[in-house]
């Protein structure tokens, strides 16, 4: 169990991947470099391999989500593994179960590969110390999202050749944001220079403490950028609390191509998705084909997961042979 | 005007720099465009003689409420700067209360026209959260972009401690200025007037001095964390003095307000049930109303205001309990007010800081002040002039002042706005 003993025969040292905080840039650059293979792999007619075969893979999704769940899904499945979906809807979880005893049943079932979503954070770091095979998150509550930031690591690094001592903003909602947390880990361990921008309520000053430069003036913050991340806002639970109108929200924070101006020419745009058009994000913004990354996001996260699920799982596969 | 026009013989009294002697004024364009003793005068200047009158920057007033848009029988816009003009009040902050509430652009707007037509400066206050209901908030920051500077929900509090500090968070992106009004609901809304031994053999129900102080506690803890510019629109008793005094000392970035009748009156006005005393926070006991006075004179509180908020008759002839709140008062703010100087509880300069330079630079107007460049607002006053104030002489609409009859010293001679006189004795 014990991380340090995987260390001779994997250059990954962590048994889950339960974030990015803990990670260290060779371990960043080794799920990277392996999932630029899967790139290629997935651009193939035939997308699928066999090192998984045998193994058993579950999602295990507690909050809603389409697009990570069926990305690790996609993932599971060209690498051969068999796979299953538990969502919380219609499961024992609706019926009253606790976290940890879901965890100990399934576990039971002697998964290889648990995929985890939970709206509370630290939710899968607690499952974690309950079973046996490798957990991956797949977002706890407002903690991490690893996978995500993984993923735009690797979009970046495609379209600009590296990440060190590039300028990155995130903006938006980085209070309640999962991905703009991995991200600002990431981008900090890779030697990136991490901007935050949004309201002072969604914003906070102790993000600083992150390793990240607070702005609260888009414009000021867009100044020199090389990458401009957008974040969801979740419009619903904000309204009137944390801003006031959509209207107010869109002329100081949307990003438009007069806020875009300020950025280097060559800025590209990233949003994890969905979008919300005209709130966070210009629809033209969103749909310019040179500086939007937002489709290559989606198709590097297939390859991203790929490489994790293919490394958590090595040590197990390497034992068996 | 391109003419120039001189006071002389004026005792030129500027709270801002603590000047206080006889001179002149000389004012072009609707600007002061020299003062002193003796300043060159263009040959073709209109000259008028203050005769050693006082002279003063021109009144400005915090809180005063109107009826625009959408309650015109309480006051119109016009009339209302008619009555501040013969207070000597040039400005005056319009609180978003009324029957369509000031919570947005298109309502600031909407009074910034109407009140072309009146002669005083209006400024208006918008609400902090929409409709005035505590629950979300207005949209500060694109009216702090339109040269909006304060915003209030007028005689109601944030109430929700987490919104307000959101609130806070969020005005401080725009350097805007957060007025609250000190009322914790649950202690005040069912209560008519000062909890006490009064209000027990009055039977009426009580609103404790604790409903004023422990919002404005809240309050102040909550700007330890953010540098946010925050007014206390009316404090009225001890404790809320102290809690002022503490976070002044303590470099909390808070200024505070009081009205008139807090100072010149307590709970005893009351008498018979007299609706005209019923204002929100109430009228309190003689010792807080002491420890205003000592508050004033020793800068816990930064600004007197007005508070003039009209009702009409038929909101006020009621029994106590079903009166609305409210009292005019921008006709006898300034003689009221001079009590204290006539009493030598403070100097006129001291007195006149709290209504002309200290509003003005809590706002961020570029008024109250006596220096050239700044606008020739201004306001001749005779300290020593006796009179009665007579409801039946007064412009505003409502008569609703509490200080029927009352004998007092100090008049307002002339009233200038920009240069032109508007009022005039």
């Amino acid at each position: 169990m014990s991380e340090a003993e995987n260390t001779a025969d994997c250059i990954f040292p962590h048994q889950h991947l339960l974030g990015i905080e803990g990670l260290k840039e060779q371990d960043i650059n080794f799920i990277l470099d392996l999932a630029d293979k899967y790139v290629e792999q997935n651009r193939k007619t035939n997308k699928k391999t066999d090192i998984l075969t045998g193994l058993t893979q579950i999602n295990l999704f507690f909050e809603n989500s389409t697009r990570t769940r069926m990305s690790f899904e996609l993932a599971g499945k060209r690498l051969g593994a068999d796979l299953i979906n538990m969502t919380s809807s219609g499961s024992s979880i609706k019926k009253g179960e606790t976290l940890l005893d879901t965890a100990s049943t399934l576990n039971a079932m002697r998964p290889d590969l648990l995929v985890v979503r939970h709206g509370s954070s630290g939710a899968v770091k607690l499952l974690s110390r309950k079973v046996n095979c490798a957990v991956l998150n797949a977002g706890d509550g407002t903690h991490e999202h690893p996978t995500q930031a993984l993923l735009d690591a690797l979009t970046i690094r495609r379209r600009k050749g590296k990440l060190a001592r590039l300028t990155i903003a995130i903006c938006g909602d980085v209070l309640h944001s999962r991905v703009a947390r991995s991200n600002i880990h990431l981008l900090n361990i890779m030697g990136a220079r991490v901007r935050v921008i949004g309201p002072s309520t969604l914003v906070p000053e102790n993000l600083r403490e992150l390793g990240a430069e607070v702005f609260h003036d888009m414009k000021e913050g867009l100044k020199g950028c090389d990458v401009v991340m957008m974040l969801r806002l979740q419009t619903e639970r904000m309204l009137g609390g944390y801003f006031p109108t959509i209207s107010e929200y869109f002329t100081l924070y949307g990003l438009d191509y007069d806020k875009l101006s300020v950025a280097k020419e060559d800025a590209m745009i990233m949003h994890p998705g969905p979008m919300n058009r005209g709130v966070e994000i210009d629809a033209e913004v969103a749909d310019d084909l040179t500086r939007s990354a937002i489709k290559e996001q989606v198709e590097m996260g297939v390859a991203v997961r790929m490489a994790c699920l293919d490394i958590l799982t090595r040590k197990k596969r390497q034992a068996e042979k | 005007m391109s003419r120039y026009t001189l006071y002389k013989n004026a005792r030129l009294l500027d709270p801002a720099t603590g000047m206080d002697m006889i001179g002149q004024i000389l004012i072009h364009k609707g600007k002061i465009a020299d003062i002193g003793q003796k300043i060159t005068t263009p040959e073709d200047a209109e000259i008028i003689d203050c005769k050693g009158k006082c002279l003063c920057p021109g009144l400005i007033d915090m809180r005063v409420f109107v009826g625009i848009p959408g309650a015109n029988y309480k006051d119109t816009v016009k009339n209302t700067g008619e009555a501040a003009a013969a207070g000597g009040v040039t400005t005056v902050c319009v609180q978003p209360v009324t029957d369509q509430i000031i919570d947005d652009m298109a309502r600031v707007e909407f009074l910034d026209n109407r009140a072309r037509k009146a002669k005083v400066n209006f400024i208006p206050f918008p609400a902090i959260t929409k409709q005035l209901e505590g629950k979300e908030m207005a949209e500060i920051g694109l009216m702090s972009r339109s040269g909006v500077k304060a915003f209030t929900d007028g005689n109601k509090s944030v109430a929700n401690p987490a919104l307000m500090m959101r609130v806070l968070q969020y005005a401080s992106m725009f350097d805007a200025l957060i007025i609250q009004h000190l009322a914790v609901p649950e202690l005040s809304e069912n209560g008519v007037m000062n909890a006490g031994a009064l209000a027990v053999r009055l039977g009426l129900p009580g609103i404790p001095t604790a409903a004023e102080t422990i919002m404005l506690e809240r309050d102040i803890r909550l700007l330890q964390s953010v540098s946010t510019r925050y007014h206390a629109a009316q404090i009225t008793c001890r404790d809320s003095i102290e809690v002022m005094a503490a976070a002044k000392k303590n470099k909390i970035n808070a200024t505070a307000g009081v009205a008139v009748a807090h100072f010149a009156l307590n709970e005893y006005a009351i008498e018979e049930y007299r609706t005209f005393t019923k204002i929100s926070p109430p009228l309190r006991s003689e010792n807080d109303r002491v420890a205003v006075v000592k508050a004033l004179k020793d800068g816990t509180i930064d600004v007197i205001v007005s508070g003039h908020d009209p009702e009409d008759p038929e909101s006020k002839r009621v029994p106590y309990e079903s009166a609305e709140s409210g009292v005019v008062g921008l006709e006898t703010m300034l003689s009221v007010s001079l009590e204290l100087y006539h009493n030598g509880f403070m100097t006129l300069l001291e007195l006149l800081a709290k209504m002309t330079c200290n509003p003005a630079k809590i706002i961020g107007l570029q008024a109250g002040r006596l220096e050239i460049g700044f606008p020739a607002d201004i306001c001749i006053f005779d300290p020593d002039a006796p009179q009665k104030i007579d409801p039946e002489k007064m412009i505003s609409l409502t008569k609703n002042t509490p200080f029927d009859g009352r004998p007092v010293q100090g008049r307002v001679l002339k009233t200038i706005v920009a240069g032109e006189i508007i009022f005039e004795v």
